[in-house]
């Protein structure tokens, strides 16, 4: 990460607006459904083991637009339907569709496996990727991202409360939308473009 | 025993009332629907909508494809999931209650095998009238699939859905 681009991760961390640093920016300002968050002091990395028992960072989906999900397999509701709408962003990006990966972070690994996440994100779509961490990796990158999740207990088992945002990062690797649960996946498709454009 | 059969838009709908002498309360079952699993997933859930002809509430879910079933209400509360058991749902009198992604769901706890798109899962639903009398509905939810999306009625304004060219 180069200086200037480490400053502007600090000058937003003191709720400098990101309008303010249009000037010494090259990311256009952002007009969408969904929140811009250009210039997050947060989200900056991740390394998290994927599929095959490969490390996957940041850097490894680069020139990609890239959407986040965090999320586990036991959910019956919420975790689908997220990704279910990504599968129809995909279709409504059209001949893009290729440029955007989508991503499933696990915050349940207890219960969820690298190949359990695999079978679960392929359902989907072959191209989603889901991630696993240790415990201390979970936490760690639910912290970076600003995620909130909790365990719960239900009868003889639990439930994970848990944010359900998704974010996505444009092609340089930098996070720049926050995507609500209740944006429909045209509008999710909208605002995704503007990062492929 | 006594098994009423309806038939409802095409939906074979078995009441099976128990406890029932005088109280014959039917609670009609419609799109009954369980999502699908992957291998090794242990959760799944349930959906349909309920409909009784007197004041109720579903008091409780039995199947016999996980270890525990619950009734659960998801809520959304400043983009933080939350999943919670609750005791029991309300079913009014004549009002149709859907169980749908984003409400109200039954849980599966501890999967004994994974559900396959196209099982046919059977599942029981106690019924507790306002009365004090119990009834207990045997229906099959069919498995769709893992991905089947919330609601495809998004989908019903095409005039105001405009592709943008970037």
């Amino acid at each position: 990460m180069s200086i200037n681009q480490k400053r502007r991760l600090v000058l937003t961390g003191l709720g400098i607006l990101p309008l303010m640093l249009a000037g010494c920016s090259k990311e256009k300002p952002l007009v969408v459904h969904g929140q811009d968050i250009t210039g997050a002091n947060f989200g900056r990395d991740f390394n998290l083991q994927g599929p095959n028992g490969k490390r996957y960072t940041l850097n490894d989906f680069k020139g990609k637009a890239l959407m986040i999900f965090f999320g586990f397999t036991q959910c019956p509701d919420v975790c689908p339907t997220a990704l279910a709408r990504a599968v129809e962003i995909k279709g409504l990006l059209g001949e893009d569709a290729d440029k955007l990966q989508v991503l499933f972070i696990t915050i349940d690994p207890e219960r969820d496996t690298p190949e359990m996440l695999e079978a679960y994100t392929n359902a989907f779509d072959p191209s989603f990727m889901g991630l696993y961490g240790t415990l201390d990796e979970t936490q760690a990158v639910a912290k970076e991202f600003k995620i909130y999740y909790k365990k719960v207990p239900t009868g003889s088992s639990y439930t994970m409360d848990h944010s359900a945002l998704s974010y996505v990062f444009d092609t340089d690797g930098k996070l720049r939308l926050s995507l609500s649960h209740a944006q429909s996946a045209q509008e999710c498709a909208e605002d995704i473009r503007q990062l492929l454009a | 025993m006594k098994f009423l059969i309806k038939p409802i838009n095409s939906a074979l709908i078995v009441s099976a009332v128990l406890f029932s002498a005088s109280a014959s309360a039917a609670v009609t079952v419609e799109d009954a629907w369980v999502r699908a699993t992957v291998p090794g997933q242990q959760a799944t859930g349930a959906f349909m909508k309920l409909t009784s002809d007197k004041d109720g509430k579903l008091i409780e879910a039995k199947s016999n494809i996980s270890k525990a079933v619950e009734i659960h209400e998801m809520a959304m509360q400043d983009d933080v999931m939350k999943m919670r058991q609750i005791p029991a749902l309300d079913l009014p009198n004549g009002k149709q209650v859907e169980l749908k992604p984003g409400g109200y769901h039954i849980m599966f706890i501890d999967l004994h095998n994974q559900v396959k798109e196209n099982d046919e899962v059977e599942l029981q639903l106690v019924v507790e009238n306002n009365d004090g009398s119990k009834e207990t509905i045997d229906i099959k939810a069919l498995a769709k699939p893992l991905t089947k999306s919330a609601e495809t009625a998004k989908h019903d304004e095409p005039m105001s859905m405009h592709k943008h060219g970037h």
